[in-house]
């Protein structure tokens, strides 16, 4: 009988009377159109980034004294005596990029390829933890390792008159050790997404592992690891701190790694380093500078994402 | 096995090709060593850059300084206020004055001052930790034969008070707390801006956003601009941050501040443009940790009757807190180890007081390290060796809390 | 000179002997030996599970034998374990042993890897390189150092597969533009380039149509005057129309959830008067 009552009580309980129509939902709205918000920053930034970097690249380009045939065919920096090249910026940066790419892809491979296709899970466990502190370094400590440890002991091996204190072969090997394990985690993730199936048809036709690794799981990863290679590139472009400290001050087109030399992101900080007055001619350099580096970096990374997208249709 | 009879034509050459994947697996795992090698080298050069012996000649010798028989070590700080007042200008006087009164001043930093200002220990050579282990009797020597009237200590540049001390001029008084709070304060406010905006975004793609061309074009726009250098981010701040919006950053548009001293390159900009180039990193993870919340815990909120947002707000993002969070801390470590883009911002070179508000000048960590290492002196390099210690630590100890926190909550589900 | 030696002898199976005696010897067990494969004893295990429990049983040269059952009994586990593919999964070991030719596969100084040079798979699912057509046959045939002319050898795996006269003009093309029948078509062909002497077929058809299908049964029938085949299929009706021998596989128990052969007899045998009951009511479709 309790029971009864009991459940009746409830079930006598009448909901308020609702009809089905759709109701308007004022909070919600307004949190949408947060939210909606929120996303569109990015939007913001980017448009900010452009538009920012180039209108005062545009007042860089209209100074009198410079014209881009002029930044394209001299080979010296120096504003104040007018002369605007910018290819003493870029080869450095190139050689860094070259020297640290010859580091990174290689040593990245090989680790991917030892990780994936070899190593046993319990290696594979101690390993990618090692190489995710190595990328987690900040850049200044490795510009530090760069000027203390890497150049003395080019220094010390090819002699001290071959090598100057500051070079940009040591930045460069260093920052080929800052851009590895980038390289490593994207080839890595190329080699697993190769099925396993084709392994298998690779095995059962008698291949040794590694034969199996480098001549059928390797070229199907192809792709994979090409877009991790430009995603390195873009990456050592962009790299700043390393150069500031150990690659050297002052713009000198040079083609020797043991002389001194400044990068594009090295000059920038530099200039911005020291007294920077608005609207001067340092000043607005530095945004076309700046647009010049976010252009590159951003085409490569599209490149890159767009052969990812081919690679992942390909297997799936 | 036997030989196959079947056909002459394969040369089937196991042995060789056995020997050939041997020599391969080694130069695989050597390449993995490198990078072991690396790693291992690196924190041991820093180690040996952060103690060492130094030599050391005082240009006032202390023991001159005694009053009434009480060691400089040893004096209150009338004492020591008193030394340092018969032996500087009125005029340095009256302005350690009005930088902060004396009355506000510690013990620990007036005798600081006297040491820097008087004492004055120039350091006439160092060395590093693994020379002063290995050659001691030698550095002993040299120290002894030309340095005559100075004295050889072991230093160690990376200790306790190394982080208490604030920054200054001289080597052996410097210390990194101006730089650890300029790192704090900025950090504040990058995550302020950052953290609401960054997990908003990611709820709206995950959640809201259909699927058309503008939303693809935000994702992708995202997917971007994680990729861009970060010296560009700086540029960004110093246009907008610092220039066009400096009456926000520099706080005139509050009135608290000397409009004959401010500007806009303060720990606001420095926090709002680190704030900017996170951003991406953290909605993306964010929208990880939201995409794996199982659908099925959405569609059992949604048939009770809840709207959309009741059902982020009480499910989803309860779910994915753990991943979010683990997101944001990763975003913290990436902005505190960033030097370029607070360069360009404006970080102070030579400031030695705390920051104390959204408006101050500021230095942080890396900064500091960044020109303690441009410093062409050995000891400037030492300090910037104990610095990098520091900063070490603090990551460490960033990313080992991100590891407990993600395997304390997800362990509730 | 020692260092050399002992290298060496880590790294070849067995020593090289004289070739005429070898030749001798071989000529002599083959007589000897009636079973191309045989498994004496056989239980596979992955890690503690057991996944195939004592299995005995005979694969006759130059014939066809088809292991059925239901699904879920071991059958690929078994035939994984004539090639030693299972060693691919790690954590896996056998016990008792797996003859060819009289030889136990499983000897610890004998190389998997000349195993499948000399026992070839196909499988379930068309699996082709992503390279072209001609490569993917060339490349088994490379490795193995075949000295003779590529082409001729590309051109008679791809006859003997029934696939030449729809691929000739396509050599170039990549493999995975073929159909799903040609593309298993392809695999065998494949399989054919480094002329094993067993072929081991996983449900080689069961991700094709009834036609392809058809097309590959024939292809068994061509192919069994030049080699051994063992094929595992869930199709009772292919079984039986296309296979010598067959071999009833089930649960030995529903508790341990391992496999074993219960009944190995000829075909005709099997399907219309089968000694075991639950290989009966397999057969007449009474379950699985």
């Amino acid at each position: 009988m309790e029971e009864q009552k009991r459940i009746s009580l409830v079930t006598s309980l009448q909901k308020p009377s609702s009809n089905l129509r759709r109701r308007r939902r004022l909070g919600e709205s307004i949190i949408q159109g947060l939210l909606f918000f929120s996303g569109f920053v990015s939007i913001f930034t980017t448009i900010g980034i452009v538009y920012e970097l180039g209108k005062e690249a545009l007042l860089f380009f209209q100074m009198p004294e410079v014209s881009i045939l002029e930044s394209l065919t001299n080979t010296q920096w120096q504003p104040h005596t007018g002369n605007f090249g910018v290819w003493p910026l870029v080869t450095a940066t190139l050689m860094t990029t070259l020297i640290a790419m010859a580091i990174a892809i290689p040593l990245g491979l090989a680790v991917a390829i030892y990780l994936s296709e070899y190593a046993t899970p319990r290696a594979r466990n101690t390993l990618k933890p090692i190489l995710e502190v190595l990328a987690g370094i900040p850049t200044i400590v490795y510009g530090y390792f760069a000027l203390m440890f890497m150049t003395p002991l080019l220094r010390s091996i090819l002699g001290r008159d071959v090598v100057e204190i500051y070079n940009t072969a040591s930045a460069g090997l260093v920052m080929g050790i800052l851009i590895l394990p980038l390289i490593t985690s994207m080839t890595e993730d190329a080699l697993s997404a190769v099925p396993r199936s084709l392994r298998e048809a690779a095995y059962g036709v008698g291949g040794t592992r590694l034969e199996v690794a480098l001549q059928i799981v390797l070229p199907a990863a192809l792709s994979g690891i090409a877009a991790a290679i430009i995603i390195g590139i873009s990456r050592a472009i962009g790299e700043t701190m390393i150069v500031a400290v150990a690659a050297g001050a002052g713009p000198k087109f040079t083609l020797n790694p043991f002389q001194g030399a400044e990068t594009i992101t090295g000059h920038i900080v530099r200039i911005s380093g020291g007294d920077l007055s608005y609207d001067s001619i340092d000043y607005n350099s530095i945004f076309a500078l700046g647009l010049l580096l976010f252009f590159i970096t951003l085409t490569l990374n599209i490149i890159s994402q767009r052969i990812v997208r081919r690679f992942r249709e390909v297997y799936e | 096995m036997k030989e196959k009879l079947v056909n002459p034509n394969y040369n089937v050459n196991i042995n060789g090709r056995r020997r050939n994947g041997s020599i391969w697996r080694w130069v695989l795992q050597l390449s993995t060593v490198v990078g072991i090698i690396a790693l291992i080298t690196l924190l041991l050069n820093i180690i040996n850059g952060a103690f060492g012996y130094a030599v050391l000649e005082a240009r006032v010798d202390p023991a001159t300084l005694a009053v009434d028989g009480v060691p400089l070590e040893e004096q209150s700080k009338e004492q020591l206020m008193s030394v340092l007042q018969s032996n500087i200008s009125s005029a340095a006087f009256k302005k350690l004055e009005s930088d902060q009164p004396f009355a506000e001043r510690s013990r620990a930093n007036v005798y600081q001052l006297v040491i820097e200002r008087i004492v004055k220990y120039d350091i006439k050579a160092s060395w590093q930790l693994w020379d002063s282990l290995t050659r001691a009797n030698e550095i002993k020597a040299t120290a002894a034969q030309e340095y005559p009237s100075a004295q050889l200590r072991f230093i160690s540049w990376f200790t306790s008070d190394f982080v208490s001390r604030p920054q200054s001029s001289e080597a052996l008084t410097a210390g990194v707390r101006t730089a650890i709070l300029g790192s704090l304060w900025t950090i504040l406010f990058t995550i302020l801006l950052a953290f609401p905006l960054g997990v908003g975004a990611a709820i709206y793609l995950e959640e809201y956003a259909t699927d058309n061309s503008l939303n693809r074009l935000i994702q992708t726009n995202i997917n971007n601009l994680a990729g861009v250098p970060s010296i560009v981010y700086g540029i960004l701040g110093l246009a907008i941050f610092v220039r066009a919006l400096e009456a926000l950053t520099s706080g005139e548009i509050f009135g608290v501040v000397d409009p004959t001293t401010a500007n806009g390159r303060t720990v606001l900009a420095a926090g709002l443009t680190l704030g900017l180039l996170v951003l991406p990193i953290i909605i993306i993870n964010a929208q990880e940790a939201i995409r794996a919340v199982p659908q099925s815990l959405r569609k059992a909120s949604y048939g009770l009757g809840a709207t959309k947002w009741q059902t982020v707000w009480s499910h989803v993002l309860p779910n994915a807190l753990s991943g979010i969070l683990t997101g944001t801390i990763l975003a913290i470590s990436r902005a505190i180890g960033e030097t370029a883009p607070l360069v360009v911002v404006g970080a102070s070179t030579a400031i030695s007081f705390d920051p104390s508000s959204p408006f101050s000048k500021f230095t942080t960590l890396p900064i500091q390290i960044y020109q303690w290492t441009s410093r062409p002196q050995d000891e400037f390099r030492a300090l910037a060796a104990a610095s990098i210690l520091v900063l070490l630590v603090v990551l460490l100890s960033l990313n080992a809390s991100a590891v407990l926190l993600r395997n304390r909550f997800s362990r509730k589900y | 000179m020692e260092t050399t030696k002992y290298l060496k002898s880590l790294l070849t199976p067995k020593g090289k002997k004289q070739e005429s005696a070898v030749m001798a010897q071989s000529l002599q067990s083959q007589e000897n030996t009636k079973y191309v494969l045989e498994t004496k004893g056989l239980g596979i295990y992955y890690g503690d599970f057991q996944a195939v429990t004592s299995v005995n049983m005979p694969i006759k040269r130059h014939k066809i034998t088809a292991i059925i059952g239901p699904s879920g009994c071991g059958k690929s586990t078994l035939l994984r374990a004539f090639n030693r593919m299972n060693e691919l999964s790690p954590g896996t070991r056998i016990e008792g042993e797996v003859l060819f030719e009289g030889e136990n596969l499983y000897d610890p100084t004998v190389d998997p890897v000349e195993v499948r040079y000399r026992i070839g798979m196909v499988f379930q699912k068309p699996n082709p390189f992503p390279k072209s057509v001609y490569e993917n046959i060339a490349w088994g045939a490379r490795i193995h150092g075949f000295k003779g002319n590529m082409d001729e050898l590309v051109e008679s795996c791809l006859l003997q597969a029934a696939l030449w006269d729809e691929v000739k003009d396509k050599l170039k093309q990549s493999g995975l533009a073929l159909s799903g029948g040609q593309q298993q078509r392809l695999c065998i062909a494949r399989a054919l380039a480094v002329q094993p002497e067993v072929i081991l077929m996983d449900e080689p058809a069961s991700a094709l149509d009834p036609i392809a299908t058809l097309k590959i049964e024939e292809l068994m029938q061509e192919l069994k005057k030049n080699y051994t085949i063992v094929i595992v299929t869930h199709n009772m009706q292919q079984a039986a129309r296309a296979s010598d021998y067959t071999a009833m596989m089930m649960l030995t128990d529903r508790q341990t959830r391992s496999g074993t052969v219960i009944e190995y007899d000829d075909t005709r045998v099997i399907f219309t008067n089968p000694k075991d009951k639950r290989t009966e009511d397999y057969v007449t479709g009474r379950f699985g």
